[in-house]
């Protein structure tokens, strides 16, 4: 089977980018999703607040992971969902490109048909989707939804292009369903694979193996999709959005939830969100206090909890622990395809077009920063198809050197984490960043080699988006090295 | 309770890997044999959590008991495994020398080596090991190299044997907990928790209570158990192209040290410690034992402290005061003492076997083969060096339900879920279901999976109280297919 474009992952970005692709004239749009159904994880997450930045209007996560299903199909996306993409590969058959032994990122460009060589434009070019989307602009997606598929005149189809003339693709991928294993060579791939919360293992907090220990993920899960009940103490670990969303989820099952508990001296939600929880549930919110040790063998007995400020241990007896946040990309696929991996973000690296180190090799949404609320991720999703449809007609930006943009401590990461020269700007002309620490005031500075680019005011709290504005992307010079983002 | 007891020729308390072992090698003689635990499944114990590599018994002590039927029993299973699908890598093992008097000890090594009949070790250079290994730590001066010490599956290997002793008709008395041995005219009566099993003979593979079985007895063994408590680390997969082989360690009088291995499922592993404990269910995993770890490991591999971990556990070694097993057989008592089997015994297990069965016929258990041998099972394959079912083209076409991916960081299928719930020895819990079938053992520790492997299992459980369960092994073909699940 042959695609012009291949996405991995039918979540927010994944949707919101086959939407656009189509919108934007992009023939053979396949959508593949591992789980039984489309939707990602608002699928599972029952409570409202989604779609506000990319829907401009506020629903439920269900109701949202409907609405972008249905609209992908009507927008003439196929949607494949019980779906995993086994391997991911340059296509042997190619000619011009490497198929195996060569690293895949040593490639300069796709070749052929699909994107023929020299086929660029000038730095600065129009972006084919029109101006770039600032936040809060009427959104062209909302007009696809409602119009159906546009069957646009001028609609390109490079795996038709190409298929006149021989192989078709330079990325291929192997699809494993129960409808078999199948091969499905694509011009280009995104990957929207999302992230998910790092299990206490991964987080080695020590103790015993019972039952009774999850992610917000399983528990989402086990409450909403098989509809379990969840008896007994609850305690949550973390602070942030995620950890309250666990919080209604247990309250939800039955669960009396004892604490959230969180390393951090404050909780890390909008104060709002977190005092009506607290008046609403009472439930108390215990900051600098971490999970020493999970007791229990063949059942959950309870926690060892350590006051980080006094050393003092108390034991916390619950049935249910669930470890909220520290996220982590799933990045299984794109480190098995050679992507260069991102170490702040730990997806891949990425540029202002969201493309990895391999070219046709697209990332969008949580898999790049991990982890943005829903919005933000189809906003993403919607902002690679558009650098996917321009690379698609030869029309997307001279490819140049990637210039490195990396952050030191206390940020934590920066999203994307590349530019070019004549590259567009991010999505919502943004870039976004990830703090380790909290401040009230900070200052970022934005260097290349000795000279500040810019400098910019954000407040900074642990798992909470700071936004950096992309306008000093004019001002590097393609020879002067990494930028690098700091604290003054 | 007033059922009347359970005969049989000979009783095995102990369902672990040299429990099963008995007992699959008894199953070829004319006998009624029954198996007791007091845990719900098979190689629940020191079987289940160990460092799952099958020595040669290159470095045991020469003339022990130990090195012989570690050498014995390593050959047998070697053979049993590739009849039997038991996952088994022969991936080589690398003993590195860090210290000079890591290197002085490396002669004496390699004389014992070929004392204990094993000619083919030889020594490496420093180059020679970076060679092989690229990813080693700076600082190594010397080697061993063991060519044929394997990784293997622990979980298949009992299961293949209580398996093939089950179709065989051994009787697999799970959740039976012996409280109470008493000498009778007929035999031995053993008061369980479930009931009552009189037997002529006995066999004690009783593991970490191998002690309290004895003193049933009379206390005659002259050994007591004290635990020796081994926690490990698991790796991501993404670490496994960290290391080709299976790096050990040169043990010293100071320390033992840890060793680095890759696993059949395509991890790594990093481990033991080594405490003495007196708890003999203390399996918790401490904060102490998890930063030596990942000081070790970090200094073998430096690479892997970059990986994350998706699995801590520790297991117990049921150590004795004694250096070798201490295994007897009392023909008067009509009864054998299998114990100490301290950490070789998953490599020895066919070895003990044979040689406890062949004593016992010494003893007087008649020992009348039968006319037909069940012979090795073919059990599901969950290794990754094979043809997993995901990959399998024809046994998707044949039942979908194997192209259905559950699982996904581990790619377990629901055909082989299903398959696993209707098996000869099905899983008690969802432990159980990991073992067989790798399910929720991966990176997210299920974040993805779990809320659907427990809706998979209870309604298993549901279906087989209404009806017995059915042993369908592998693939049945023609059940109606499950929705695809293709929304274009």
């Amino acid at each position: 089977m042959n695609v012009d474009v291949l996405i991995a992952g039918a979540g927010p970005a994944g949707l919101a980018a086959a939407i656009e692709l189509r919108r934007l004239g992009v023939s053979r749009v396949l959508v593949v999703d591992r789980e039984a159904e489309a939707g990602g994880v608002p699928r599972h997450s029952a409570h409202t607040g989604y779609g506000l930045r990319d829907l401009h209007r506020v629903m439920t996560g269900p109701a949202y992971a409907r609405h972008y299903v249905r609209a992908a199909v009507r927008a003439g996306a196929e949607v494949r969902a019980g779906t995993t993409v086994t391997g991911l590969s340059r296509s042997p058959s190619w000619p011009g490109l490497p198929g195996g032994p060569e690293p895949a990122a040593d490639a300069t460009g796709l070749t052929g048909p699909a994107r023929p060589a020299g086929a660029t434009r000038h730095a600065g070019g129009p972006d084919p989707a029109g101006a770039p989307d600032p936040a809060g602009a009427p959104d062209p997606a909302d007009a696809a939804d409602v119009a159906g598929a546009p069957d646009l005149a001028d609609a390109v189809s490079p795996a038709n292009a190409a298929a006149s003339t021989g192989p078709t693709g330079p990325l291929s991928a192997t699809l494993t369903g129960a409808g078999g294993i199948e091969t499905v060579t694509a011009a280009a791939v995104l990957l929207a694979t999302g992230c998910r919360e790092r299990p206490r293992a991964a987080r080695l907090v020590p103790g015993g193996r019972p039952p009774g220990v999850m992610t917000t993920g399983e528990l989402q899960q086990r409450v909403y999709l098989h509809g379990q009940q969840l008896p007994g103490r609850a305690v949550v670990v973390g602070a942030e959005h995620v950890s309250f969303s666990a919080m209604l989820t247990l309250a939800h099952a039955g669960a009396d939830v004892v604490a959230l508990v969180t390393d951090q001296p404050r909780q890390q939600s909008y104060a709002a969100f977190a005092l009506a929880a607290a008046a609403r549930w009472r439930v108390p919110v215990w900051t600098s206090a971490a999970v020493r040790r999970i007791a229990g063998r063949g059942r959950l007995d309870g926690i060892e909890l350590a006051d980080l400020r006094t050393g003092a241990v108390s034991f916390v007896g619950c049935d249910t622990l669930v470890f909220t946040a520290d996220w982590i990309p799933d990045h299984e696929l794109a480190r098995l395809a050679g992507t260069q991996i991102d170490p702040g973000t730990r997806g891949p690296a990425v540029d202002t077009a969201l493309e990895t180190s391999i070219p046709g090799v697209f990332a969008a949404g949580n898999l790049v920063h991990a982890a943005e609320t829903a919005d933000i991720a189809a906003v993403g999703g919607r902002h690679a198809a558009r650098q996917i449809a321009a690379a698609l007609r030869g029309t997307g930006p001279p490819r140049t050197a990637r210039i490195p943009v990396t952050v030191a401590a206390p940020l934590s990461w920066i999203s994307p984490n590349a530019i070019h020269a004549g590259g567009p700007p991010p999505a919502r002309r943004r870039f976004l960043l990830r703090s380790g620490t909290f401040r009230r005031t900070a200052r970022l500075e934005v260097r290349q080699g000795g000279r500040v680019l810019a400098t910019a005011r954000a407040r900074l709290v642990p798992g909470r988006p700071v936004h950096l504005d992309a306008g000093w992307m004019d001002r590097t010079d393609p020879s002067a090295g990494p930028v690098q983002v700091t604290l003054q | 309770m007033a059922a009347p007891p359970e005969a049989a020729d000979v009783a095995i308390i102990g369902a672990g890997v040299v429990g099963t072992a008995i007992a699959r090698t008894l199953a070829r003689y004319d006998l009624s044999v029954v198996v007791l635990d007091a845990a719900t499944d098979v190689g629940t114990g020191t079987t289940k959590a160990n460092t799952a590599i099958l020595h040669t018994g290159f470095d045991a002590v020469p003339g022990s008991l130990e090195s012989r039927l570690l050498r014995r029993g390593s050959a047998l299973l070697r053979d049993y495994a590739a009849q039997a699908g038991i996952p088994v890598e022969r991936t080589g093992a690398l003993l590195v020398a860090w210290t000079g008097e890591q290197r002085r000890a490396l002669p004496e090594i390699e004389d014992k080596a070929r004392q204990n009949g094993y000619t083919a070790i030889r020594p490496i250079s420093a180059s020679g090991l970076y060679q092989r290994e690229p990813h080693l730590g700076p600082g190594a001066l010397a080697g061993l190299e063991i060519p044929d010490e394997s990784v293997i599956c622990p979980w298949t290997t009992p299961l293949a044997y209580a398996t093939e002793a089950v179709r065989a008709g051994v009787r697999l008395r799970l959740g039976s907990r012996v409280t109470a041995v008493r000498a009778g005219p007929g035999g031995h009566a053993l008061a369980t928790t479930r009931g009552t099993v009189k037997s002529r003979w006995l066999v004690n593979a009783a593991g970490l209570g191998g002690d309290d079985i004895d003193a049933m007895l009379g206390g005659s063994g002259g050994f007591t158990i004290r635990p020796r408590r081994g926690e490990l680390i698991v790796f991501d997969k993404l670490a496994r192209p960290l290391l080709g082989s299976v790096l050990l360690p040169v043990p010293t009088a100071q320390t033992k040290g840890v060793l680095v291995a890759p696993t059949v499922y395509g991890n790594v592993l990093l481990g033991p410690t080594a405490e003495d404990i007196d708890d003999r269910s203390d399996t918790d995993t401490t904060a102490a034992g998890l930063a030596a770890l990942l000081e070790a490991g970090g200094a073998i591999i430096p690479d892997l402290t970059g990986e994350q971990v998706t699995a801590t556990y520790a297991g117990l070694r049921a150590a004795t005061e004694h250096r070798d097993y201490q295994i007897r057989v009392d023909s008067r008592l009509r009864y054998a003492c299998v114990a100490g089997i301290r950490s070789t015994g998953l490599s020895a297990s066919l070895g003990i076997a044979e040689y406890v069965v062949d004593r016992l016929g010494g003893a007087g258990l008649p020992l009348a083969e039968r006319s037909v041998a069940a012979g090795p099972p073919a059990m599901p394959y969950i290794g990754e060096a094979g043809t997993r079912p995901y990959q399998d083209a024809r046994l998707i076409a044949a039942d979908p339900d194997y192209g259905q991916i559950v699982c996904h960081c581990e790619r377990v299928t629901r055909g082989e879920i299903r398959a696993a719930l209707a098996s000869t020895v099905p899983p008690a819990d969802t432990g159980g279901l990991r073992r067989r079938t790798r399910a929720m053992n991966g990176r997210c520790q299920g974040f993805y999976c779990a809320a659907t492997v427990s809706a998979m299992m209870t309604a298993a459980r549901s279906a087989a109280s209404g009806g017995p369960a059915t042993d369908s092994g592998q693939a049945a073909a023609g059940r109606p297919s499950p929705e695809l699940g293709r929304l274009a």
